[in-house]
């Protein structure tokens, strides 16, 4: 691993297996497997899958909150594995903090909003003394919009509304000048109508804090307004990873495609019906080896139901993982749809 | 893993801490509120009061044997008198102290070991939790009167010690259980993993994250421990453990038993004790319901309407 | 509007939740015309009130709520003055229910085969063999293997278990199918894919739907008419097309605004600023004004009504005759 690594964050072979059943059962779930992940300064990377794809568990992973069955994940060229004392491992966590997905679940219920925000405060900055530490949270509640500050610190999470709640949310993860924000579906919740409010916030944040995101979300649309490259998950794999116009403009994985073609864009023209196929997420409990879409492909190959497809670049940033995708921009067909990009 | 887009709650929701007061605020309301709850604190404060109060409201010294015995009530003796010639009513409220002080230390102690296997067994999780189990198991499973009789025969009396002792060791494990269960249900909570992201250290997350989402739940078998404290203190008494010189509602029945009160001609002092034994415990049992009842507004009672055509037989 | 008679006419229908405060007023004054065949799609976010009228229509809402004036006429009958008996006769086999998450809604120890013919029984007599014929029928309507029958709810997939909730409520070809959300809970493959079984069975079959959605562009392509609700009222309906090109209600426009788009230019979008009032003390006036770009003095004092234009229904001042 070279000294100065470009990346702010890397995976390498990132796997999480978990066990299902007792201690002697044979099953076990595949929920990350040998993923490959580089996140940069100032940058938005979006993971997008379904149910099981894996990108929950990769936030988790990347948190802290699990620990890798195999691989590696690097912050600043250091690997996490590495990082053995509490201090260290708090150093981490406030330059790395996660924004979860249930408003109404991610704040106690029986303390204030202020209270995560001042217990960050605590642990990241214990130099601060009380009145600098309010006067901290203050400050970071008006910067994610909730103002006037004091005033909010006072509430309780029922007195917010669900948008109101996420942004104490980043406000809490924003209490140790982080340089990189996990944000697990931040937006899934919420109404339509807030959503917008909370991405524009975090390219705001991005813009002026420089700060990073890993935003993960199975809403490819809210991926494409907010994020700079796109990362699709299927079944604990990396399926295609790109910029994000690229990507959309030129999917070149089937599932990819699949997950385009299904979004319902009100501004499209109505599309054709196309095959109603039964759509099966997949299932990644011992799956052995073979592409794990090959079921759902119309493209699947002899190779395809044998050999994992690995990660293979295409075009200068985009590859994917596909044994018959190739390079060309109009080999596989498009859905009519993205055509009109 | 649903997406579950949140729509259309009913749009006033009924939330758990009113208003800016806080808990202490919410609280008071509610208790004064529910019927069963003012009932219950009406009496726990009645008999408060009385234990705090003893010297003032009691006539004579309890212990004493000056007056004659088995004298029916008078305005003297407003209760009578026992049949070695104490005042009953003397002695029913210097009993009140022991009593209630037995009940909650009792319940107290039960309730503070539920909450560690309880929690302990859900934290710690793997075999940790199945050893834990297996222990709160194996003491629900102890029939409770027969281990108190075997207990008492052996302690020949002793003192408040066994009785607490016994009280407490036949009374935790019930709480165990529900405590593991919810603690079980809290552990996913967004909230929790947020507090562990942030950096914080275990015993922090169980003791200020966890423990005050389940505080209605750990009132509530406090209360249940409560009751269960002052009837088997009662019963224990009865059959003769702990300090049979004790002033103590249990005890007064031990003598009342032991000199016959009831053939001899004086029920009173079979009935007061009995009575207030009864009293004490519907207090705990009072505030119990009252407690479920404004922890989840379902229990609540439902105030008939005007008669109206909407009605269904369907929950939404 | 409608030329033959509708199956669907709601009248000034409210609904409130009695609460200790007071009584909230959940659906206000809402008015709808659903035709036969006709698939209505009512489309709102959290607090509108549009499961609540759905729940309304439906007969299920229980205590604190309850339908405080109002009619609701299917097939000419007013469902709000009708008893339970007679309420009995009528579910399931002229309208039935969908509901939002079938994990919820199917019964986890039974059967899907012994929890259709619970459907069956419970509204008509039939002989089993009868029954057990119909229950495949509708299975495959749905595109299910009828060998599914003697699955659990947990042995089959998100998508599944909500055509399967489908096909209950199909099992009696009502005339109305009322469907709350019924895609929500699944990915967006199987959205798609479900909605357009869900069209195609209406084409086939021919039943009305009303379907309640938060997601618009989900039902842009399926609906013929929208409504789109606010704090409880109505605010804008029309046909889809019009209402999705030429959207006219400042509120209706600010929720297209929130959707950004995998197509076309990148835009900077703004939603909407603020958020639903409380019911409880609604704003003066227009219930949108304290959160519209539009507003005008009138709207803080006077309630619009729902103007009538050539193309639909518009509850905004901007739209009052003759502008």
């Amino acid at each position: 691993m070279a000294a100065e690594t470009p990346f702010l964050l890397e995976t390498a072979g990132l796997t999480k297996h978990f066990r299902l059943g007792g201690i002697l059962s044979n099953r076990v779930l595949h929920a990350v497997d040998d993923v490959d992940l580089a996140i940069g300064e100032q940058e938005i990377v979006a993971l997008v899958g379904e149910s099981g794809s894996g990108k929950s568990t990769i936030a988790r992973l990347i948190a802290r909150v699990y620990r890798p069955t195999g691989g590696e994940i690097y912050f600043r060229g250091r690997a996490l594995s590495q990082m053995r004392n509490r201090s260290e491992v708090l150093e981490y966590r406030g330059r790395v903090p996660m924004v979860f997905q249930d408003p109404y679940g991610s704040l106690s219920p029986v303390f204030r909003v202020s209270h995560g925000v001042l217990r960050a405060l605590r642990l990241h900055r214990p130099s601060l003394g009380k009145s600098a530490r309010e006067q901290a949270a203050v400050q970071l509640f008006e910067s994610v919009g909730l103002a006037p500050g004091t005033e909010f610190l006072g509430k309780y999470p029922y007195e917010l509304s669900g948008g109101q709640r996420q942004r104490v949310g980043f406000a809490q993860a924003l209490a140790c000048s982080p340089e990189l924000i996990l944000a697990d579906e931040p937006v899934s919740m919420l109404d339509v109508s807030v959503r917008i409010g909370l991405l524009n916030l975090m390219a705001t944040l991005r813009r002026e804090l420089r700060v990073s995101f890993l935003y993960i979300t199975h809403d490819i649309a809210s991926a494409r307004y907010v994020a700079d490259r796109l990362v699709v998950m299927y079944a604990g794999q990396v399926a295609e990873s790109g910029p994000v116009e690229d990507v959309l403009a030129h999917p070149k994985h089937p599932y990819t495609q699949l997950l385009l073609s299904a979004v319902p864009d009100p501004r499209a023209p109505i599309s054709l019906p196309t095959s109603s196929e039964v759509a099966e997420p997949p299932r990644v409990i011992n799956p052995g080896e073979g592409c794990r879409f090959r079921a759902r492909c119309p493209y699947a190959v002899a190779e395809c139901h044998v050999v994992t497809p690995r990660l293979r670049l295409l075009r200068p940033v985009h590859s994917a993982a596909c044994h018959v995708a190739t390079s060309d921009l109009d080999d596989v067909p498009v859905p009519e749809r993205v055509a009109n990009l | 893993m649903a997406i579950r887009i949140l729509t259309d709650q009913p749009p006033v929701e009924t939330p758990s801490v009113s208003t800016r007061s806080g808990v202490i605020g919410t609280l008071t309301r509610a208790l004064v509120s529910n019927r069963k709850a003012l009932a219950g604190v009406v009496l726990l404060g009645v008999f408060t009061l009385v234990a705090v109060f003893a010297g003032l409201i009691a006539p004579y010294d309890p212990h004493s044997l000056q007056f004659d015995p088995i004298l029916g009530p008078s305005r003297e003796h407003l209760l009578g008198t026992t049949g070695n010639g104490q005042d009953i009513f003397s002695q029913l409220v210097w009993s009140t102290r022991e009593s209630l002080v037995l009940a909650l230390l009792a319940g107290v102690m039960a309730t503070a070991i539920s909450v560690i296997v309880g929690v302990s067994a859900a934290y710690l999780g793997g075999l940790w939790d199945h050893v834990l189990n297996l222990f709160t198991d194996v003491f629900l499973v102890i029939p409770t009167l027969p281990l108190m009789i075997v207990v008492a025969a052996y302690a020949k009396g002793g003192g408040v010690g066994v009785l607490i002792a016994v009280i407490v060791i036949t009374g935790w494990s019930y709480g165990a259980r529900q405590l593991r269960s919810q603690a079980l249900s809290l552990r996913n909570r967004e909230f929790l993993e947020a507090a562990r992201v942030r950096g914080e250290r275990s015993l922090y997350i169980i003791a200020f994250e966890v423990l005050p989402n389940m505080t209605s739940l750990i009132v509530a078998i406090f209360l249940g421990a409560a009751l269960y404290a002052v009837l088997a203190a009662a019963g224990l008494q009865f059959i003769g453990l702990g300090d049979t010189n004790d002033l103590s509602w249990g005890t007064m029945l031990y003598w009342a038993e032991n000199n016959g009160a009831l053939l001899a001609g004086s029920p009173l002092w079979v009935v007061a004790p009995g009575v207030c034994i009864a009293l004490l415990g519907a207090a705990f049992a009072l505030l119990n319901y009252a407690f479920d009842e404004i922890s989840n507004p379902a229990l609540r009672p439902v105030r008939a309407r005007r008669a109206q055509a909407a009605s269904s037989d369907q929950p939404t | 509007m409608i030329a033959t008679a509708p199956v669907l006419d709601i009248r000034d229908l409210c609904v409130d939740y009695v609460t200790a405060r007071g009584a909230v007023r959940a659906v206000d004054n809402v008015s709808l015309e659903l035709a036969k065949g006709e698939f209505l799609g009512i489309v709102g976010e959290s607090g509108c009130g549009k499961s609540t009228l759905l729940f309304a229509i439906a007969r299920l809402l229980s205590p604190p709520a309850e339908i405080a004036s109002g009619s609701v006429r299917f097939k000419g009958r007013d469902m709000v003055t009708l008893g339970e008996k007679e309420l009995r006769h009528i579910r399931w086999r002229d309208y039935a229910v969908v509901m939002q998450s079938a994990m919820n809604a199917l019964n986890p120890v039974m059967t899907i085969g012994a929890q259709l013919k619970d459907a069956i029984e419970a509204h008509e007599r039939m002989p089993t063999a009868r029954m057990r014929e119909r229950c495949q029928e509708v299975m495959r309507l749905v595109g299910i293997d009828p060998e599914h029958l003697g699955s659990y709810p947990h042995q089959l997939s998100g998508g599944m278990r909500q055509r399967a909730m489908i096909a209950m409520a199909l099992v009696f070809t009502p005339e109305l199918v009322i469907m709350d959300e019924p895609t929500s809970a699944l990915d967006v493959v199987a959205q798609r894919s479900l909605m357009l079984q869900i069209k195609n069975l209406q084409r086939r079959i021919g039943f009305a739907a009303v379907f309640v959605t938060h997601d618009m562009s989900l039902v842009s392509h399926f609906s013929d008419r929208l409504a789109v609700m606010y704090a409880g009222q109505v605010v804008e309906i029309g046909a889809t097309r019009v209402v999705f090109e030429d959207p006219k209600h400042p509120y209706t426009k600010g929720l297209m605004q929130s959707f950004p788009s995998i197509s076309g230019p990148k835009l900077h979008l703004v939603g909407i600023a603020g958020s639903p009032p409380d019911l409880l003390r609604p704003p003066s006036g227009c219930r949108f004004h304290p959160r519209c770009p539009s507003v005008m003095p009138q709207c803080h004092t006077e309630e619009p009504p729902l103007y009538v234009r050539p193309n639909d229904l518009v509850k905004c001042h901007l739209y009052a005759d003759g502008r």
